[in-house]
């Protein structure tokens, strides 16, 4: 475990060992001037009203499907998780194709939010299908209504989730490039990838990366501080019942409206986009389609399986036995993962060139970098599975004879094949929508179906974009189900 | 197969959670240990099932060794059965996959049903998830998948405590059942003082980390070695009294004491069992006032003032012993028309059981508070 978090720090060491080469002195004119504020300014707005956003959406929905009695919930529930079937970029694409008006940090936000709420919505839903319905009816008893049981019961409860799914929204604004790139929104790392570009690896982007860095780490040590030393296995007899769901009463009109805007926000209208343009397109776009499919396929699967297996170690060690060495040792893996992919892809090069010059361009490293960049997505979903397995179960299959690790392969893993499953899916759907790393790291000739999509929008071919646009959300359809039907299977 | 403990004692960083405990568990006997939350009970059965190990100290099944200073067999081939408070069944699989799930793959369906059978269980279950069964089923089940593999031992972790009353009830006759079919030796742990006396051949009381006293039931039950002991196993009465030879002087009279723990000091502690004692009207020696009757259905309440009566002949204690309220549950028939006032007469069958007590200021607590335990019916 120690030589994985060692791995995972390759990318800040890549950062650290930049600025200790081009000096203090050469970098701090470069940090402090205007360009940099108004990077900072972009950036902090984006996180300050986008997270909330999201944890706003992302819980009130899985509250609404999972929790009362909504006309439709079934449908809802499956609506409200599709816009992670849609990658970032191309909603972006499809809202400004349909509204060229959409810009800046308005536009960011809009765009942002609608595509990254399920990241909050889907472990909301999964640890409020695990909740035991008795504290509920325990509070309600005590006195507490409808909206006094979700803040003062639920609300804690879902504290894991919300502070692991904001947690990533956070990283992810920090790092997304082809969206806002997109909409002329610049935040720290389009301002990097325009510089590398320019200058490859020059001493203004390396300024640049140093400040994003900074802020990644920020953010770790919020969440970390507000996660503390919570434990929420569940305690009681029995396995769950299915608990009552709160009456929406009179305010079912007003629910149904949301969910109904948000849907077609998020989903309807990058779809309606990408068929449009679709009709536009001609039979040549189609020509490298299977060749692209299969690359990413590969690519991606093997970035989900290398992020589950790194991951569960340290989401075991984490959630059983929290404490300051477990925190020492998922430490690098947030912080490498916090990083924007592209100083990681740049890492990698780095790194590959220096001292490892076989591995360079090699899909060994593409799939590095996805694990190193897509960790969290497994964690998160790792950790809060585990949260809900009693150890006694353990402690049950060891007394029958099981070794720990038999016991540990026998009961904890199949408990935690939704935490699992969705951990992989979400991996998987980074990776095959991941733009910046497979760019800048894939052997030469890879063409994945987002570096295609990427390189016929940003050349304004709307219409040759399209079908690789449609095929990224039809490929990503699967996983949002698998991931889906398995968190809305469970305990039945 | 018989187990040892020996010396056994354990801390959670500066706690001492138990301390020195030695017990012995015969082959094919069924062992309680009792005592309130926090005592160590639970601690204690988690070292004997090997997920934690003793400080110091010597554990062993029949011949072989599973903890001492340095070594420590794992869990997992202690072949020690283990059932949770909450059963801990897995929730992924069947009960019959929960049954099955620590046996060899040969034979296993047939296993499965012979244990299915021994539990009481209905065989229609075998195809259920735990969370489509009822507790007490839940808990049988837990004891089917702990019996199945045939081990040493069965260890119990409070596995009554999260049933209803009479789900409790059939469900412990059930286990005691399946184990006394099987001569399975066994622990229970538990903090119900009923539980641990009607579960098998011994029992120990465990107090702040420490064994306090072990024995069989009814010896425990008869002969407690502090008065902690006698009121946490059930309803006592406890009186100062003045040890006489063979007998005590007390509110209830001169009663002849059946074992002296006193250690010779002449101020002790007198203990009965609210069932010795009897209510006589129309005898001599009226030495008690009743205080107060309370119907409580097929048995009535009654406090009474004892050793208060001056002039009767309370066996001439009356000037010494200290007054003091007792209460008695008795049927109603026997109440006859006892009311707030009367006088009677209290004959104690069987002897009292003498403590030392260590100061006057200890017997005056002693005398306000003596009343049996109320969550415990006694027949006069």
């Amino acid at each position: 475990m120690v030589v994985l978090a060692v791995g995972m720090l390759i990318p800040v060491g890549y950062v650290v060992a930049t600025v200790l080469e081009i000096g203090w002195d050469a970098l701090a004119p470069l940090i402090f001037r205007p360009r940099v504020g108004e990077l900072l300014a972009n950036t902090v707005l984006l996180l300050v009203l986008g997270v909330p956003a999201t944890i706003v959406l992302g819980v009130g929905g899985a509250w609404l499907v999972e929790r009362t009695d909504l006309p439709g919930r079934r449908f809802f529930a499956v609506l409200l998780v599709a816009p992670l079937a849609i990658p970032a970029f191309v909603s972006s694409y499809g809202w400004a194709s349909a509204i060229p008006s959409i810009q800046g940090l308005w536009g960011g936000l809009l765009v942002a939010t609608l595509a990254y709420y399920p990241l909050v919505y889907l472990p909301a839903l999964a640890t409020m299908r695990g909740l035991d319905p008795a504290l509920e009816e325990s509070a309600r008893s005590l006195g507490l209504g409808s909206w006094a049981v979700f803040g003062r019961v639920i609300l804690p409860q879902l504290r894991l989730a919300i502070l692991g799914g904001g947690l990533i929204v956070a990283l992810h604004l920090l790092a997304e490039y082809g969206a806002f790139a997109f909409i002329r929104f610049d935040t720290f790392t389009t301002a990097i990838v325009v510089a590398y570009q320019s200058t490859f690896a020059g001493s203004s982007a390396a300024a640049l990366g140093v400040v994003l860095a900074t802020l990644c780490l920020v953010l770790l040590v919020i969440e970390a501080g507000a996660r503390g030393r919570s434990r929420y296995a569940r305690v009681g007899s029995g396995s769950p019942q299915p608990a009552e769901r709160t009456r929406l009463g009179r305010a079912t009109p007003l629910a149904l409206t949301a969910l109904v805007a948000l849907g077609t926000a998020a989903t309807v209208v990058p779809l309606a986009s990408v068929v449009r343009w679709l009709a536009a397109s001609d039979a040549s776009a189609f020509g490298e389609m299977p060749g692209a499919l299969v690359q990413t396929m590969l690519l991606a699967g093997g970035g989900a399986i290398g992020a589950i297996l790194v991951a569960l170690p340290v989401a075991w060690l984490t959630a059983r036995y929290p404490g300051r060495l477990s925190k020492a040792l998922e430490g690098p893996y947030y912080v490498a993962s916090s990083l924007p992919a592209i100083i990681v892809a740049l890492a990698l090069v780095t790194v590959t060139l220096r001292l490892v010059p076989g591995l360079y361009q090699t899909p060994a490293t593409v799939i590095a970098a996805y694990v190193i960049v897509f960790l969290p997505r497994a964690l998160v979903s790792l950790r809060a599975g585990i949260a809900q397995v009693p150890e006694s179960l353990e402690e049950a299959a060891r007394s029958l004879g099981s070794h720990p690790i038999v016991a540990r392969v026998r009961v904890t893993v199949p408990l935690l094949v939704p935490a699992i499953a969705a951990g992989g899916a979400l991996v998987a759907l980074g990776a095959a929508n991941e733009l910046t790393a497979t760019l800048l790291l894939a052997p030469t000739g890879t063409r994945t179906l987002a570096t295609q999509f990427w390189s016929a929008a940003s050349s304004i071919d709307y219409a040759g974009a399209a079908p690789y646009a449609l095929l990224l959300i039809l490929l990503s359809v699967p996983a949002v189900a698998l991931m889906f039907t398995q968190i809305r299977g469970r305990a039945r | 197969m018989n187990l040892t403990v020996l010396g056994v004692s354990k801390a959670f960083g500066a706690t001492r959670v138990l301390d020195d405990i030695s017990l012995d568990v015969a082959q094919g006997s069924r062992t309680a240990i009792v005592g309130a939350s926090g005592s160590g009970k639970s601690t204690l059965l988690r070292l004997i099932a090997g997920f934690a190990e003793p400080d110091t100290g010597h554990i062993a099944l029949g011949d072989r060794p599973l903890a001492a200073p340095g070594t420590s067999v794992p869990a997992h081939r202690r072949g020690i059965g283990y059932v949770a408070q909450d059963g801990a069944l897995f929730p992924h699989l069947t009960v019959a996959g929960n049954i099955a799930f620590g046996l060899p793959r040969a034979g296993r369906a047939a296993r499965v049903r012979e244990v299915m059978e021994l539990t009481a269980l209905d065989p229609a279950l075998a195809g259920r998830y735990p969370h489509q069964i009822s507790g007490g089923q839940q808990q049988r089940v837990a004891l089917a998948r702990a019996l199945a593999p045939r081990p040493g031992i069965i260890l119990l972790d409070e596995p009554f405590s999260a049933l209803d009353t009479g789900l409790r009830e059939q469900t412990r006759r059930a286990v005691i059942d399946a184990l006394e079919r099987t001569r399975t030796t066994a622990v229970l742990v538990t903090h119900d003082q009923d539980e641990a006396l009607s579960f098998g051949h011994g029992i120990g009381v465990m107090v702040d980390g420490r064994l306090a006293q072990a024995g069989s039931p009814s010896a425990v039950f008869d002969d407690p070695e502090t008065p902690e002991i006698a009121s946490f196993l059930g309803p006592a009465v406890l009186l100062p009294a003045r040890r006489g030879d063979g007998c005590a002087e007390c509110a209830l009279g001169t009663i002849p004491v059946r074992h002296d723990r006193s250690n010779g000091s002449r101020a002790a502690v007198a203990m009965v069992r609210p069932a010795q004692i009897d209510l006589v009207t129309d005898a001599p020696g009226l030495n008690a006032v009743v205080h107060e009757v309370r119907p409580m259905g097929s048995l009535a309440e009654v406090s009474l003032l004892a050793g208060s009566v001056d002039g009767g002949a309370a066996g001439g204690a009356a000037g010494s012993a200290h007054p003091a309220v007792i209460t008695l549950r008795v049927p109603p028939h026997q109440l006859g028309d006892l009311r707030p006032g009367s006088r009677v007469a209290i004959r104690v069958d069987g002897g009292a059981v003498l403590y030392p007590s260590d100061e006057a200021d200890a017997v005056d607590e002693v005398t306000g508070d003596i009343t049996g335990d109320e969550s415990q019916p006694a027949v006069a």
